[in-house]
């Protein structure tokens, strides 16, 4: 996993990507074992990624995992099953849940900004 | 413009009607090559466009008339008359029918039949009950029962977009390791599809063509029975691919390290390296 910080810069300097987010305004929460993160999304930019520190902070929708699968799926080539957030749903490797229109609607987005956070080239 | 700037490719495509239970199916179809007839099945809410590679293949073609059709609702093949007036569901049935007036209509004697996902799945079922017809059959993905892993609601609504959710999801299925060019086009084929087509498929792969309680029936000695599989293919998973060969005495499967689940189409020279010698075992029976 890289830092917080390099994580929004490899988001926010992928032109293309941003483009293709230009219509997400929302926070999610992404989660790793008991820690849960509220990634703040602005047409398709992200503005913060923060901690989430009361239960009462939450995001539209969440995704959660253990930090093994993560760090899996961040590899450069990740093995199969963990290639891929839906991948990783089909083997309940992951949890998704919460309002998921806005996923849906912009599934490969949301894939492409989780895995910006790895090694591949995706 | 310079020769060298041109190039025509061997795949020459036609249109044929057939009529199936008094509809009229108006059908695109490609082929190239001569030889033994090898039909070739594309995947549920994808067209026949995920062969061209194999089509184009004169290793393929000088032994085999390669031949592969949109089904009626993809790509260059219309839906018959009258489908705004009910919903799409792909029927095992229907499936079947198609294939067999398709081959038909063509004349082949005696072909090879090779499909990918749900073609994988029909050809299970056509092994079984057209095994005097069919020479050998190819099931790429193939298994004889699958498990839904999400909702098939969210192909076909009014505030998300078809054709980019069926690749978003379909792109789960393609192995990291397959040319981003390849991958690419794969993708494309998905967001092309009419709507709530590949959710009708997924009707026949998902529920209605369930096979496993009659795969053990096929006798492959009538009818031989290859099964290959990628191992990133998330949705006919090789686990399932070996359950399904299990089930099938005497089948042959393999395991395709490094790609997903359209090999044909996500990475043609892989795939060349491991469906040349089923092809080649194939023609010598």
């Amino acid at each position: 996993m890289q830092s917080i910080n390099n994580w929004i810069t490899r988001v926010n300097s992928n032109k293309r990507l941003v483009h293709r987010g230009r219509w997400v305004n929302l926070t999610f929460t992404f989660g790793i074992d008991d820690h849960d993160f509220l990634i703040k999304i602005n047409n398709g930019v992200i503005t913060s990624i923060k901690k989430r520190t009361v239960l009462t902070q939450s995001g539209t929708f969440r995704i959660h995992g253990k930090s093994e699968a993560w760090e899996k799926h961040w590899l450069k080539i990740p093995p199969k099953d963990y290639h891929d957030i839906f991948a990783m749903l089909a083997k309940k490797i992951i949890v998704i849940d919460g309002n998921l229109i806005p996923l849906m609607q912009n599934l490969q987005y949301f894939k492409d900004i989780i895995i910006s956070n790895g090694a591949s080239d995706f | 413009m310079k020769n060298k700037d041109v190039n025509f490719e061997d795949i020459v495509g036609r249109y044929l009607s057939i009529t199936v239970d008094d509809e009229v199916f108006r059908i695109y179809a490609e082929e190239s090559g001569e030889g033994i007839p090898l039909i070739c099945l594309h995947t549920a809410g994808s067209d026949s466009r995920q062969f061209r590679h194999m089509l184009n293949d004169k290793e393929f073609t000088k032994k085999y008339r390669v031949i592969a059709f949109d089904l009626p609702w993809h790509g260059k093949s219309n839906p018959p008359e009258g489908y705004h007036l009910k919903e799409y569901k792909l029927t095992t049935d229907l499936y079947k029918k198609i294939i067999m007036s398709f081959c038909k209509a063509y004349k082949v004697d005696n072909p090879v039949i090779m499909g990918c996902s749900m073609g994988g799945r029909v050809v299970l079922h056509l092994a079984l009950e057209q095994s005097k017809f069919f020479r050998a059959v190819i099931a790429l993905e193939g298994s004889d029962k699958l498990e839904a892993y999400y909702d098939l609601d969210w192909l076909h609504r009014p505030d998300v977009h078809g054709g980019e959710i069926q690749a978003a999801f379909v792109s789960s299925q393609i192995a990291p390791q397959s040319p981003v060019n390849y991958r690419h086009e794969t993708l494309w084929h998905y967001m092309q599809g009419g709507p709530g087509v590949f959710k009708g498929d997924l009707y026949f792969y998902w529920h209605d063509g369930d096979f496993e309680d009659r795969s053990s029936l096929i006798d492959t000695k009538l009818c031989p029975v290859y099964l290959l599989s990628g191992e990133y293919d998330c949705s006919c998973t090789p686990e399932r691919t070996k359950a399904t060969a299990q089930r099938i005495i005497g089948s042959k499967a393999t395991i395709i390290p490094g790609t997903g689940h359209f090999p044909m189409s996500e990475n043609p020279e892989l795939f060349k390296t491991y469906i040349k010698p089923v092809l080649e075992e194939i023609s010598k029976l």
